[in-house]
């Protein structure tokens, strides 16, 4: 009879995970729609054992782009909102789905391309005359395409250089619709330039010969903003566990372990809190 | 192709040194994907199974719709469990989003199709052999469903697996409803999506070798099984 010891296997398979599911249903967490890019680079991983070590509350980070999380946000399924494109958040906070935005931190965006460097921009500190030189000579771009901050961030730029870089969807512009490592793992191979957050470029595993050519433009400022999703669009929210890890966050302690926070010996977010900065 | 071998020996080290992180995702992969592969069997092989012994108005359709059904693109299976269970839709109440309770819903739903429409085949093959037989004897319907199911079991039993194969595999559900949460719904797949967008082509190259060797495990032991009740049963 083979069937026995099957069923009985299975059946203690799906005990066990009846058993485990009501063994984590304490409620003692929260869940934090965020970034791809604050998890690629590990930033989580450092940081959220020593708050959970502080105030027991277990941070579970469901990691998306910031277009996505600011939807899963909306709704309602997370506590707290840790992205960064302000116009969105601000929107978020006054269509009443989230109470008041804090900034957190911020690094900045570098754009980075193929030692051959076919657009010639290498070195260059403008951004806007850098993307206009890669419009002009057609050299490949990737970009994210997937709503993300970071694709927010880099069509205000294209914006700015006064290029419509979408039209030219599918020849030179190549939009990847994906997270920002795919997009650097796409890019890199097919010699493109790509715009990415520094701190996912520092820990990105896949470098191959590429170095960043474009970067210390105040307009590749990259600002992180943590925001509570308000308890009164969305009554589960778990608001003061939620509030009581933005407030550690904001801290001196949580921004020291923010600033502590280190690749290659190479800082990767610079702490800039401030509470209901906007 | 040096790092295709690094990845290969990366992948046995990791499995040698037993680290416990990899432990962890390891049997949450195998305890979603085994309850969710036991529970589509719960539904499909009675259900594939009277597909393929009644006559009833709409079989005919019902047998396209399942074998349709089993190309279901795992990522629209994620979108549909999502919406369902976010706390916007209609089951948000039972805050399911994001465990993986949701994630077993979800490979449940991949798989169950897949059951159904494969047993349907198996069942309607011993049903035209068998049809006489039970036709002479009188035997009742539940009876029928039962008896064909039990001399299928064998064939059937590559039909869990192909099941399995599929649920074990697959990614892009599990990631939208589960989230990717360390420690509470990171499985096998979403580790490797995760590893590759972290560029650690290597790393998550040895944990796709790892998992594709936990597949090949289940696989033995469940043939190995078959083979001796196999040979119990004719000896």
């Amino acid at each position: 009879m083979i069937t026995r010891p099957i069923l009985a296997f299975v059946f203690s398979a799906l005990l066990s995970a009846v058993a485990s599911q009501s063994a984590s249903a304490d409620e003692n967490f929260i869940i934090v729609q965020s970034t791809t890019s604050t998890q690629n680079s590990g930033l989580f991983d450092d940081l959220l054992p020593k708050f959970q070590e502080k105030s027991g509350i277990e941070v579970r980070v469901v990691a998306v782009g910031t277009g996505q999380a600011i939807k899963n946000a909306t709704n309602g399924d997370g506590d707290v909102l840790l992205v960064h494109s302000r116009s969105s958040e601000e929107k978020f906070v006054t269509d009443g789905l989230g109470i008041s935005r804090s900034d957190v931190m911020y690094n900045d965006f570098v754009i980075v391309g193929p030692p051959s460097d076919p657009a010639e921009i290498a070195g260059t500190k403008n951004v806007v005359a850098a993307l206009q030189k890669i419009a002009e000579t057609e050299a490949i771009f990737a970009s994210r395409g997937d709503d993300s901050g970071t694709h927010k961030a880099e069509l205000r730029l294209w914006k700015a250089a006064d290029i419509d870089a979408v039209s030219a969807s599918g020849k030179w512009y190549r939009e990847t619709g994906s997270g920002m490592g795919a997009t650097l793992n796409t890019g890199t191979g097919m010699g493109a330039y790509v715009m990415t957050d520094r701190a996912t470029w520092i820990a990105f595993g896949n470098k191959g010969d590429y170095q960043i050519a474009v970067e210390g433009d105040t307009r590749l400022f990259n600002q992180y903003g943590v925001i509570l999703v308000n308890p009164e669009a969305h009554p589960h929210v778990k608001a003061t566990m939620g509030q009581s890890f933005i407030d550690w966050l904001l801290s001196k302690e949580g921004q020291a372990a923010i600033a502590s926070f280190r690749i290659d010996d190479q800082q990767l977010f610079f702490p800039n809190g401030s509470k209901g900065s906007s | 192709m040096s790092s295709f071998w690094d990845a290969l020996a990366g992948s046995f080290g990791l499995v040698i040194a037993l680290d416990p992180d990899l432990m962890e995702i390891i049997g949450l992969s195998m305890r979603v994907t085994l309850t969710a592969v036991f529970l589509a069997c719960l539904i499909g092989l009675p259900l594939g199974a009277a597909a393929g012994t009644f006559r009833f108005p709409g079989r005919t359709l019902l047998s396209v719709v399942l074998n349709a059904l089993m190309g279901l693109p795992p990522v629209v299976v994620g979108l549909f469990v999502y919406l369902l269970l976010s706390a916007s839709g209609p089951l948000g109440p039972l805050r399911l989003l994001y465990t993986p309770t949701a994630m077993i819903i979800a490979q449940m739903v991949i798989v169950t199709p897949i059951v159904a429409a494969l047993t349907r085949q198996v069942v309607e093959d011993f049903n035209s052999e068998y049809a006489e037989q039970f036709a002479s004897m009188g035997v009742g319907p539940l009876d029928r469903l039962m008896s064909l199911l039990w001399d299928g079991r064998y064939s059937l039993l590559t039909v869990a697996l192909a099941g399995f194969g599929r649920a074990v595999a697959e990614v892009g559900a599990v990631i939208i409803v589960g989230g990717n949460i360390n420690h509470v719904t990171r499985v096998m797949t979403t580790t490797i999506a995760l590893e590759t967008s972290k560029g650690n082509l290597q790393l998550a190259m040895a944990l796709g070798i790892v998992l594709l060797t936990i597949a090949f495990v289940v696989n033995a032991c469940v043939m190995g099984l078959r083979a001796t009740a196999v040979r119990s049963a004719y000896a």
